[in-house]
């Protein structure tokens, strides 16, 4: 941000605060199946987490976290995971995202579908994730010098 | 689901909806379109419906805040009208 000041309370605060977002954020996706929250709302979280350092510390030290190429990857890594285990549960002979038939030897119907919801997920929460902080950036760095 | 809490809610949901309508400073629209987020958000869970409440409280109250606030510091604060 253009005419931010340097204030270390701020920044301490928001150091102190980030991590434990983060955390929570993880734990609302990992707990998605059976409680409220999912992937959306961890993501929500995540990308609350690295947007409080990106506004306290300003554009250099929001970049020395995630940087701001980084985001269309995560975003298409993301949306990939989805459709891949979609896709590899119709190829095993299911329908698409059918997550009883993942080939994944070994385990049982039930756990497949505990696993292929927590995969789906993960993507999920790495999409909205990258792109509420590409929103934030793009609207931080303007139209002007890109 | 107890009346007086749900009413006192609607109350300030009110009170903050109409500020943040007239206010004349955009930041103080902001904070209180936050809080009538926020408010929302406790209004959902008092229904029962959490993750309705829980997605209300981080996207409204979290993010979108912060998103206005960086397309304030990119334009002007104070309204025309």
């Amino acid at each position: 941000m253009k005419r931010h000041f340097e204030s270390p309370i701020v920044l301490l605060g928001a150091r102190l605060l980030s991590p434990y977002i983060m955390v929570f954020g993880w734990y609302v996706i990992f707990h998605g199946h059976y409680s409220p929250g999912g992937g959306f709302q961890g993501g929500a979280l995540l990308a609350a987490s690295v947007l409080l350092i990106r506004v306290a510390g300003g554009a250099h030290l929001g970049n020395l976290q995630i940087k701001e190429w980084v985001n269309n990857p995560i975003a298409a890594i993301g949306v990939l995971i989805y459709f891949g285990t979609g896709l590899v549960a119709a190829l095993a002979g299911g329908y698409f995202l059918d997550y009883g038939e993942l080939p994944i030897p070994g385990v049982e119907a039930a756990w497949l579908r505990y696993i292929g919801i927590l995969i789906i997920e993960v993507g999920i929460g790495l999409t909205v994730m990258a792109v509420l902080v590409m929103i934030y950036d793009n609207i931080v760095t303007g139209e002007d010098n890109d | 689901m107890i009346w007086e809490l749900e009413l006192v809610i609607y109350i300030f949901i009110l009170i903050s909806a109409i500020v943040a309508l007239e206010v004349k400073d955009l930041l103080v629209a902001v904070v209180m379109m936050t809080i009538f987020s926020f408010l929302m958000a406790l209004l959902f869970v008092a229904m029962g419906a959490i993750d309705v409440g829980f997605t209300e409280a981080v996207i409204g109250a979290g993010v979108t805040g912060l998103f206005f606030v960086a397309a304030l510091y990119k334009t002007s604060r104070k309204t025309n009208d």
